[in-house]
């Protein structure tokens, strides 16, 4: 074995198909991940290009009746997952991995305390009695800064504000110090003024437990912020990933220069520009049920070759950790008036 | 809450009213007569009119009915015409067969019925999800008597285990009467089986697509905790419901029930008291069936607060 300690989590050729009425939807595509110890992944696309798909095949939280999954490679700092049983899996999950939600409003039990909640996911791995356990649990609302923690114990979610949800979230999915956390969408049902505090703590909590995260969102503000990497997702597939300062300053798919274009920022012209417009990709994400060869991009893409629609481009580096499946990736494009 | 409880026992007033007025012409506009009965076909017109007098049927209806309801207010029931007895005191006496065969009979049920649901909705789309949904149909479409009679026969006859018929009386001891009790708590039961797993199995389906299950999963906490405590309880209010449903149907069903197993209780002193046209038996039989009702359907709607902190009165 070589020095260097093995990535938090490593993930090769993932694929995801999900049954739906008779038809099968390729909802993730070939896509592969390696998160290092303690840093933050962001993983962006818009709404159905696979990003929460990914995270639940991760935690293989896909129901089973409609969704079959298979990777090459499927690492746990440095421990297989392909092979676990369910059993296996589960004692994992919440200990070592685990995974916070985009809606704090439904994803606690509504009809439990969210002491309860907390305190069983302490007690589940790690073999607390209930006083360690409703101890920890205070220690936990602490650390993700809910004051007056022995009243809130005893509160249900319904008695709480989203953002107060969204840390009792937090909470639990940190109390077990994981190695990896999935976080998809955060901060996407919060008000702004929550999405900052949540992003700082989550950012904090890091620091302080040392635990890699997934930041899974469509929100290039919240990467910018954030994140360390980048991985763009398009239909199911990674279209791009490279560092965040260079996926800025450099993008290279066609799909991430829409995606940025179409982002607001302060002193821009398209903050205060004549046509005052944000710039918006047209089209939508193509159904990958299989009939699509080339790149799914191709049909709203401006620089599309005829290449791109009888060919789908492998991820191809251009520069160090910076990945890139297009064709034209060498070639530095620029929005076509308007269009990518 | 106090004021919920106390607004809701307010409310039993006009229902019980309504009822006492309902029950009331029900029983006299039926054909028939008691002092006939009573006094046999050879009784001279002279004697039925004394016996009327003495009973107080003579009277008019309005005056009958609020003679009848001051009585009530006070507690009092009033006579049998026949055995002059209390109806409160034959009320008591026939209550405890009734009591418990609805109490067995749906205890049963919840406890296999429950289960059942959760399993099929846990493994929905499976064998044993359609080997309980096929059992649920067989059991609510097979009429209490023909099940009532298999079982008899079954048990009864052919394996001599349990007795088939009759209720030996309280003071026979737990035992028989648990035996006695057995089959027709199991023929009763069956129907609210059925119902109840039925109503367990489509509210668990729905609580299990609910993103907390998904929750609750990905904090690996184990399959029965996901199933019991975070699903159960949040499917519990639709399947309390149908129990509550359960115990009215139960109750208005041991007419039938309890002459199929010659149980003498509520629902034999009822089919007695309405062949020998005893007003006021079936009147009180009848007023305090619906208070127990009424108070049940209270008791169940105080009892989703159990389930769901959301709910408050």
């Amino acid at each position: 074995m070589s020095g260097s300690p093995p990535p938090a989590l490593e993930v090769a050729d993932l694929a995801v198909d999900l049954r739906s009425g008779g038809r099968t939807i390729r909802a993730v595509d070939g896509m592969s991940l390696t998160l290092d110890a303690g840093e933050t992944l962001a993983i962006v696309g818009e709404s159905g290009c696979g990003k929460s798909v990914t995270a639940l095949a991760i935690l293989r939280l896909l129901p089973q009746r409609i969704a079959t999954m298979r990777a090459s490679r499927l690492r746990l700092g440095g421990e297989d997952l392909v092979g676990l049983s369910e059993e296996e899996m589960r004692r994992l999950r919440g200990n070592r991995i685990s995974m916070v939600f985009q809606e704090p409003m439904t994803s606690l039990n509504p009809v439990l305390s969210v002491g309860r909640q907390i305190i069983e996911t302490i007690r589940t791995h790690r073999g607390l009695d209930r006083a360690a356990a409703t101890a920890e649990a205070l220690d936990l609302l602490r650390l993700v800064r809910i004051p007056d923690g022995e009243r809130r114990l005893g509160q249900y979610p319904f008695e709480m504000s989203g953002g107060m949800r969204q840390r009792v979230m937090i909470a639990m999915a940190v109390a077990c110090r994981p190695a990896v956390l999935l976080a998809d969408e955060p901060t996407t049902a919060l008000d702004v003024t929550v999405q900052a505090q949540i992003l700082d703590l989550l950012q904090d909590l890091q620091r302080r437990i040392g635990t890699a995260m997934v930041l899974i969102t469509h929100d290039l503000g919240v990467v910018a912020q954030s994140a360390r990497r980048v991985v763009v997702m398009y239909a199911g597939r990674k279209v791009e990933e490279a560092p965040v300062g260079r996926l800025f300053a450099d993008p290279r798919h066609p799909y991430t220069l829409g995606l940025l274009a179409s982002m607001p920022r302060l002193g821009s012209s398209a903050a205060h520009g004549p046509r005052g417009r944000l710039r918006e990709m047209s089209g939508s994400v193509p159904v990958m049920d299989g009939r699509i060869e080339g790149c799914p991009f191709a049909a709203r893409c401006a620089h599309a070759l005829d290449l791109c629609r009888r060919s789908a481009p492998e991820p191809v580096e251009i520069a160090p950790d910076h990945r890139v499946a297009c064709w034209r990736a060498q070639e530095r494009l620029e929005m076509a008036h308007g269009r990518v | 809450m106090l004021r919920y409880i106390l607004k809701r026992l307010l409310m039993v007033v006009p229902v019980m009213g309504v009822v006492t007025v309902v029950v009331f012409v029900l029983s006299r506009v039926g054909p028939g007569d008691p002092v006939t009965i009573m006094l046999g076909e050879f009784a001279t017109a002279e004697q039925i009119a004394r016996t009327r007098t003495a009973l107080g049927l003579d009277l008019p209806l309005p005056a009958q009915y609020f003679a009848w309801l001051a009585q009530t207010l006070q507690g009092n029931l009033g006579l049998s015409l026949f055995t002059r007895k209390p109806v409160l005191e034959l009320i008591a006496q026939s209550a405890a067969p009734t009591v418990l065969l609805t109490l067995c009979a749906m205890v049963y049920a919840v406890l296999v019925a429950v289960p059942l649901g959760v399993l099929a909705a846990a493994r929905a789309g499976s064998l044993v999800d359609r080997a309980v949904m096929a059992g649920a149909v067989l059991g609510f479409s097979t009429p209490v008597f023909v099940l009532g009679y298999i079982l008899a026969y079954v048990f009864g006859l052919r394996l001599g285990l349990l007795p088939v018929q009759g209720f030996p009386g309280l003071e026979a001891g737990p035992v028989a009467v648990l035996r006695a009790l057995t089959l027709p708590a199991l023929a009763i039961g069956a129907t609210f089986v059925a119902l109840i797993a039925r109503v367990t199995r489509a509210s668990m389906l729905e609580v299990l697509n609910e993103d907390y299950i998904r929750t609750a999963r990905a904090k690996g906490l184990r399959r029965p905790v996901v199933l019991l405590v975070h699903a159960l309880k949040n499917a519990a209010v639709p399947v309390v419901t149908m129990i509550g449903i359960g115990f009215g149907i139960l109750l208005s069903g041991v007419v039938v029930t309890e002459s199929v197993f010659a149980i003498p209780g509520i629902g034999r002193l009822t089919v007695d008291a309405i062949f020998r046209r005893d007003f006021p038996v079936i009147q009180g039989v009848v007023l305090v069936m619906s208070a127990v009702y009424v108070l049940l359907n209270l008791l169940v709607d105080l009892s989703y607060m159990l389930f769901d902190p959301r709910i408050r009165y």
